[in-house]
């Protein structure tokens, strides 16, 4: 029993690790915040094309989406770091996690916007348009504020899969949590800097899992 | 005679094969309530989309003033604010308040600043008599509220032509009366109006003219009461004793 809590709950490492550990968060947390803002942004811009009237902008849009949330993260990120060197893109760590992520996220965070904006009625688009309101007006300030709130429980959710993706990045030996704490394990040899690493994602997420429950429960009612 | 306020010419529309509207002339002088009857998939709700745009007609032509709104070149969201149209489900944005309701296309298609645009905006639900009700959600008034919101939200935009779809087939029976009430007085303050009802005796007391019709054509048209007392054709005559029950 000692063993075990030596090798696992291991405080003495534990506390010698944890500024390396907090560093790591720190990557993390600039990993979230680049991938999440942009995220957002992106999928926002390819739920509108696969939603255009132009087959033209909605045909790619869909295969984008498609191609996106088929391949594996993991796989994107090691053809993005180690794959695109050979012809001649070699990117920082850093650039590689963001650049795989985003087309991830984006992907992903597109189709949460684009089941919200069906989800509101033509009513609601042929009473701007007929104010006078042009297509991007009736985007902005009818459909995109009601299609937010139905998929917010959606959009959160998927936030936090972004948080649990950035372990990823330590593949590409980015300076991340999971990696700072790995790095400490094989440093102490002691297994305690990685338990406090998943304690430190479950304290991050754990309450962000619970709001999405509440919104879940809330919008049913 | 002067220039009609609205004027449809040859208005056809045609959903892939299916043809709905089957070449529609009807002009509307300014001041005039027009309104239409007809049994369903007669076209009606078709032709007063049309009026604004909101589908496209196949071929002929819709002049507001004298401007063909279908013509190239034209500033259909600038036509659209001479066209008020209401809606048989309302279509209020339910995240807005009742003011900003009115207020959106004031803010963002005239550009008023907000002062102003919440001022012309309180003066138009003043005309529906739910001033009162500025401050409240949608899902907080009741359907007739509703609906009158809705003709303030086409109002302050000062339209030339006011469409109504139906505008109380959505409504509880005991609501009709005040959303009938505001169009009564829309009337009376010379508002050129075509209404797609069934309230067929608010068409007899506030209607000049009253168009039957069916299978995408305009059958027969008149005053209200030669249309409602003495109907020539057949198929007006079978459709308003199927309505009188």
């Amino acid at each position: 029993m000692n063993q075990i809590l030596d090798q696992f709950l291991n405080f003495q490492v534990m506390g010698a690790a944890f500024p390396t550990l907090m560093a790591g968060l720190l990557t993390t947390a600039e990993i979230c915040v680049v991938v999440i803002l942009l995220g957002l942004a992106g999928g926002l811009g390819v739920a509108l094309g696969s939603l255009h009237s132009s087959r033209w902008v909605r045909w790619p849009s869909i295969v984008l989406v498609d191609f996106f949330r088929a391949i594996p993260p993991l796989v994107l990120l090691i053809f993005v770091y180690s794959g695109l060197p050979f012809a001649g893109i070699r990117l920082s760590p850093f650039a590689a996690v963001v650049i795989a992520f985003l087309l991830n996220n984006s992907a992903y965070y597109g189709e949460v916007y684009r089941a919200g904006i069906l989800s509101i009625g033509k009513g609601q688009f042929e009473a701007a348009r007929s104010t006078g309101l042009t297509r991007a007006q009736t985007m902005l300030y009818v459909v995109l504020p009601q299609a937010v709130r139905n998929v917010l429980p959606d959009l959160l959710s998927n936030t936090v899969e972004v948080v649990k993706l950035t372990s990823l990045a330590s593949v590409v030996s980015l300076g991340e949590l999971l990696y700072a704490a790995d790095m400490a394990r094989s440093v102490t040899y002691n297994a305690s800097p990685v338990v406090m690493a998943a304690a430190v994602y479950l304290v991050i997420l754990w309450p962000l899992v619970r709001l999405v429950s509440r919104f879940e429960r809330r919008l049913s009612l | 005679m002067k220039r009609p306020m609205l004027e449809i010419a040859g208005l056809f529309k045609a959903f892939g094969e299916n043809a709905i509207l089957n070449g529609i002339n009807l002009k509307v002088p300014t001041g005039e309530l027009v309104f239409v009857i007809g049994p369903s998939g007669s076209g009606k709700s078709t032709m007063l989309r049309c009026c604004n745009r909101l589908e496209e007609p196949t071929s002929g032509a819709i002049l507001i003033e004298g401007t063909d709104i279908c013509g190239l070149g034209v500033d259909i969201n600038a036509m659209r604010r001479k066209v008020g149209m209401v809606f048989q489900s309302f279509n209020l944005y339910p995240h807005l308040n009742v003011r900003s309701n009115v207020s959106l296309a004031l803010r963002k298609v005239l550009k008023l600043p907000r002062a102003e645009a919440d001022e012309r905006s309180m003066a138009a639900l003043d005309l529906v008599g739910l001033a009162q009700r500025a401050d409240f959600f949608p899902s907080q008034i009741s359907g007739g509220q509703q609906q009158r919101v809705a003709i303030a939200r086409a109002l302050a935009l000062e339209p030339k032509v006011m469409l109504f779809d139906e505008p109380t087939s959505a409504l509880d029976p005991e609501l009709v009366g005040s959303v009938l009430a505001v169009m009564r007085d829309l009337k009376a303050s010379g508002m050129t109006m075509l209404v797609v009802s069934h309230e067929m005796g608010f068409a007899r007391e506030a209607a000049d003219r009253v168009i039957f019709m069916d299978g995408g054509v305009i059958v027969e048209e008149g005053a209200p009461e030669a249309v409602f007392g003495a109907p020539k054709h057949e198929r007006t005559q079978a459709f308003l004793s199927r309505v009188r029950g």
